[in-house]
């Protein structure tokens, strides 16, 4: 079930690279929280140099999931390896050292409040080369270029919008040039115009960069037309997985109930709960 | 937030201002004697008893402070007490046959060391003893002495 | 029966989750001093910190040192003068401000001011993800965020105390000596006589030096814990200013046993 993705032929991947290792592989992934099972048994695999699109229902645990790929939260059960690494079992320094080579880009755009734009794209760069100031400088306006907001670089976080925040935060979580790039959620608050410039900016990182990147959306079209591979996750399990093209032609009631945004079939897109007269019906 | 310049100034002038109440605080609140040991000289003095004296308390001449209380130390084949001294170095003229008494500043104060010069044309060296002394007066020997005059009398 | 069994069980439960955050606040501040070495090589970091905890709290911390050491003066001296010992009022004023009130009272100062702060800020910044982004970046937020906080904290508080009780006893000096006629060689003569730089201007210093670790740990601990919502932030904010508060109060006694209770 879990074969080796093919390629979508749509992409700019070669297919000598789809048959590379998986730069990330999932295996038997259980995960709780409280009495919450987010995750039972998950198998799910990113490929090197693809863009891997994760979609599912609000709170099916996307970014549990990409927390878990970058070693926030630690697994109850099963294994996490990242560029040949158990990240489950790599202490603060390892997990440092891998992450130095991973970009994220947080859903709440988490930008450093007390610093500028500029300080905030620089910082990774601060930390972690010895570049001169010059150098730097060159660095952050051509990143903050990328995402459309050089003339942005005075700004305090306070003073950007939602949507130019996330932007700042893709051009500071691609500052070190990583390996792996996580998004969550990029194109929510974006205009058309961004959200046009913001899918080809991932497409070209990934080609040229040869970048691994992993997309949780909840944009049915866009994520359908950048993503080479797409799992479909809910209810803690892979629900179905393939490309894009693949999954458009899939005639399975939950693939379309999802891709074409029915309102009600058979995944429930609630959070769990008992029926709705029982709650309404008083508390007996 | 403040410039980069600004930060500095400020924060200098806050731990400056900081060691400046320190050293007010040591040299004009508690009179840190920078002297303490390196200057001065010792005296040393037997008293029969020193009631609550202690170390460091004052050594006055006049009612002006010359010195403190470096020590105190039991004699045990005496049965004394001997007091060590440290005297400001400046006072050097202090005549042999000077009488230590120890007194209590106020009703129920603090006790400390008191020199009454006597005549001598000799003065008193480092290490040399005060031969006449009075003890510190304990409350409670006063009142007994007093009821038993008092008893005397009637 | 029932009723006692819960809630001894309750009683237990509660007893066991207080000491296991008392377990995990001390790690974090174990965690905290080992990861201070940071700060030798960004300098910087301190003095930004050293200028909100310290410098900002230098306007409060003065003006009430200076009344506190003004009310000293005239209780004080309404006190000294019926026993007929008003000559001693610098004795009282310098050695309350020196050995209790300067520590104590600045302790409580920046407890409320930058203590709070330093929870609010820090625990915004979990809410926010600001730490998780940290950590994303491959930079501890206990090197970056905590300890220089932390080392800020124990900087100012020493300073500020001198400062409160610097101006404390000149206040004490305006009213004894300049409104009620209290004698000026008398009031530093025997301030200077009794004061004494070992037993009470250095203890009193180790107390602010105690109390600074105290406040400051409390507020980071409190904000790195906190609930990341504005509930559990403001929250947090109450718990370090009262926490910290009592337990400066706590600490001052004994410490005040173990230095002045002796002799
Ligand atoms: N800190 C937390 N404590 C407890 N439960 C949590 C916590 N964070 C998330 N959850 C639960 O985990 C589940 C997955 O959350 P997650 O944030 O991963 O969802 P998501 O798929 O990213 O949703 P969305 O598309 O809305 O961002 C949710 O049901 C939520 O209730
Ligand atoms: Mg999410």
């Amino acid at each position: 079930m879990f074969a080796e993705p093919p390629v979508n032929p749509d992409s700019g991947a070669s297919s000598k690279e789809s048959h590379a290792e998986p730069l990330v592989e999932i295996r038997d992934l259980c995960f709780r929280r409280g009495d919450q099972l987010i995750f039972a048994d998950l198998n799910l695999d990113l490929p090197c140099g693809l863009v891997t699109a994760v979609m599912g229902p609000s709170g099916s645990g996307k970014t549990t999931l990409l927390k878990l790929i970058t070693g926030q939260l630690k697994p109850d059960a099963g294994s996490i390896r990242v560029a040949g690494e158990e990240i489950t079992r790599l202490d603060q320094q390892g997990l440092f050292r891998l992450r130095r080579r991973m970009g994220m880009l947080f859903q709440s755009s988490a930008l450093l409040t007390d610093l500028s734009v500029f300080d905030n794209v620089a910082y990774p760069l601060r930390e972690h080369t010895r570049l001169s100031p010059s150098l730097i400088r060159k660095l952050v306006l051509l990143k903050l270029e990328a995402v459309g907001l050089r003339g942005a670089w005075s700004l305090m976080p306070s003073e950007l919008s939602g949507g130019m925040a996330r932007r700042v935060a893709l051009a500071r979580a691609i500052a070190l040039d990583p390996m792996m790039i996580l998004y969550d959620e990029p194109f929510t608050g974006q205009d058309p115009i961004s959200m046009g410039m913001l899918m080809a900016l991932i497409r070209k990182l990934n080609d040229a960069a040869r970048l691994t990147s992993i997309l949780v959306s909840h944009d049915v079209q866009e994520t359908l037309r950048i993503a080479d591979w797409i799992y479909l996750i809910a209810e803690g399990r892979v629900l179905a997985q393939g490309t894009p093209a693949a999954l458009t032609r899939d005639p399975s009631p939950w693939v379309r109930q999802f891709l074409d945004g029915l309102p009600d079939g058979p995944v429930h897109f609630h959070y769990p709960a008992p029926p709705l007269a029982k709650d309404l019906l008083g508390w007996g | 937030m403040v410039k980069r310049g600004m930060l500095e100034l400020l924060v200098g002038l806050f731990v400056s201002l900081g060691f400046v109440a320190l050293f007010f605080l040591a040299m004009q609140v508690s009179n840190l004697s920078l002297n303490l040991d390196q200057g001065g000289y010792r005296l040393t003095a037997r008293f029969g008893n020193v009631g609550s004296l202690r170390a460091r308390a004052p050594v006055t001449m006049a009612g002006v402070r010359i010195g403190r209380v470096e020590s105190i130390q039991f004699d045990q084949h005496t049965y004394e007490a001997v007091v060590v001294m440290r005297i400001d170095p400046q006072i050097n003229a202090i005549p042999e046959d000077t009488i230590a008494s120890i007194l209590t500043a106020g009703l129920l104060g603090e006790q400390y060391i008191g020199l009454e010069p006597g005549s001598s044309p000799d003065f008193l060296q480092d290490g040399d003893e005060i031969t006449h002394t009075q003890s510190a007066l304990v409350l409670e020997r006063m009142i007994g002495q007093f009821l038993f005059k008092k008893a005397g009398e009637g | 029966m029932g009723m006692t069994r819960t809630a001894l069980m309750q009683l237990g439960t509660s007893v066991l989750a207080g000491l296991e955050r008392l377990g995990r606040a001390h790690l974090l501040l174990l965690a905290t001093l080992c990861a201070s070495d940071e700060v030798l090589r960004r300098p910087r970091l301190v003095l930004e910190q050293v200028f909100n905890i310290g410098t900002l709290s230098l306007v409060i911390v003065g003006v009430s040192g200076l009344f506190v050491g003004m009310v000293l003066g005239l209780q004080g001296y309404t006190v000294l003068a019926k026993f007929g010992a008003a000559e001693s009022l610098g004795i009282l004023v310098a050695a309350s401000l020196v050995r209790e009130l300067g520590p104590v009272v600045t302790a409580l100062l920046v407890a409320g001011r930058a203590g709070s702060a330093l929870t609010a800020e820090i625990g915004l910044m979990k809410a926010t993800e600001q730490l998780a982004a940290l950590e994303m970046m491959a930079v501890d937020p206990i090197r970056r965020i905590l300890a220089p906080r932390l080392l800020g904290g124990l900087i100012s508080m020493p300073l500020l105390a001198a400062i409160f009780s610097a101006v404390g006893v000149v206040g004490g000096y305006f009213v004894g000596v300049g409104l009620l006629g209290v004698d000026a060689g008398a009031y530093w003569g025997q301030m200077q006589a009794r004061i004494d730089v070992q037993e009470d201007l250095v203890n009193g210093v180790i107390k602010s030096l105690v109390f600074g670790l105290v406040v400051t740990s409390v507020a980071l601990f409190q904000g790195y814990e906190a609930v990341p919502t504005a509930e559990g932030v403001s929250r947090a904010t109450t718990r370090a200013v009262v926490q910290s508060a009592l337990l400066v109060l706590g600490l001052d006694f004994i410490l005040t046993a173990l230095m002045f209770g002796g002799d």
